[in-house]
């Protein structure tokens, strides 16, 4: 997983690629907690990412309501394989999900 | 038909063992990318089921059973542990319809399991849970 965030730190790109498993998430999860702080406009691209469970989906989920106080997420590029998860999920409803 | 058993501690930092052992047994039959994410999403989900709940806080082992078979052809995996007694299928499905705040993560693993595999079964026997999914290929 990569990060960039603009000068002001309010802007942040996260590219993932590979797996987001429960291994995965769980480091996710504690990057998160440090680098969303002041977030308004979060970007998750996953053109390279294959694989998310249910433990990827709960910190997406974390993510969306905490950027969701005063910014937005979305996600780009989901590959087939994930959009499907997201659609079995209902969370193509919840996420904002560009393609 | 061929049968290949992994045993191994039941902790979630041992789930990449655990996926590459079912990949390999798979790897022969060429499966597509949306059929493979399923299985090892199916995989992951109850791995670490067993790795949260079965035995927490000790750890103890998890035996996971790929079986083979051709035509038509399928895969059958078969988890067991020796932990509490816990059958995942009574679980009652999330609701997928909520809203992003209210909604509830609990159940969503096992869930998507039901939703991709052609099959899934529980029983508890001898002291051990058994919970055997199978999904065509």
């Amino acid at each position: 997983m990569q990060f960039e965030k603009n000068e002001d730190g309010t802007v942040l790109r996260l590219t993932l690629d590979k797996k987001l498993s429960a291994v995965t998430a769980e480091q996710l999860e504690k990057e998160l907690a440090e680098k969303l702080v002041g977030v308004k406009d979060f970007t998750i691209d996953m053109a390279k990412l294959a694989y998310v469970s249910s433990a990827g989906l709960r910190v997406l989920l974390k993510a969306q309501r905490q950027v969701a106080q005063n910014g937005t997420m979305k996600i780009i590029n989901a590959v087939p394989e994930v959009m499907r998860i997201f659609e079995t999920t209902g969370f193509k409803e919840i996420l904002n999900i560009e393609n | 038909m061929q049968n290949n058993k992994l045993d191994i501690e039941a902790d979630v930092n041992n789930l990449d063992t655990v996926l590459a052992f079912v990949d390999e047994q798979l790897e022969k039959y060429g499966c597509s990318p949306k059929i493979q994410m399923q299985i090892d999403v199916a995989v992951e989900e109850i791995f670490v089921n067993i790795a949260n709940y079965a035995y927490n806080p000790e750890i103890g082992l998890a035996g996971i059973s790929v079986e083979t078979q051709e035509e038509p052809l399928a895969v059958t995996i078969t988890f067991t542990d020796n932990g509490v007694p816990y059958d995942p299928l009574k679980k009652p499905d999330p609701d997928v319809t909520l809203s992003a705040e209210e909604r509830q993560i609990g159940g969503l693993g096992i869930y998507m399991v039901k939703k991709s595999m052609d099959n899934i079964s529980y029983e508890y026997k001898d002291g051990r849970n058994i919970l055997t999914i199978k999904k065509n290929l």
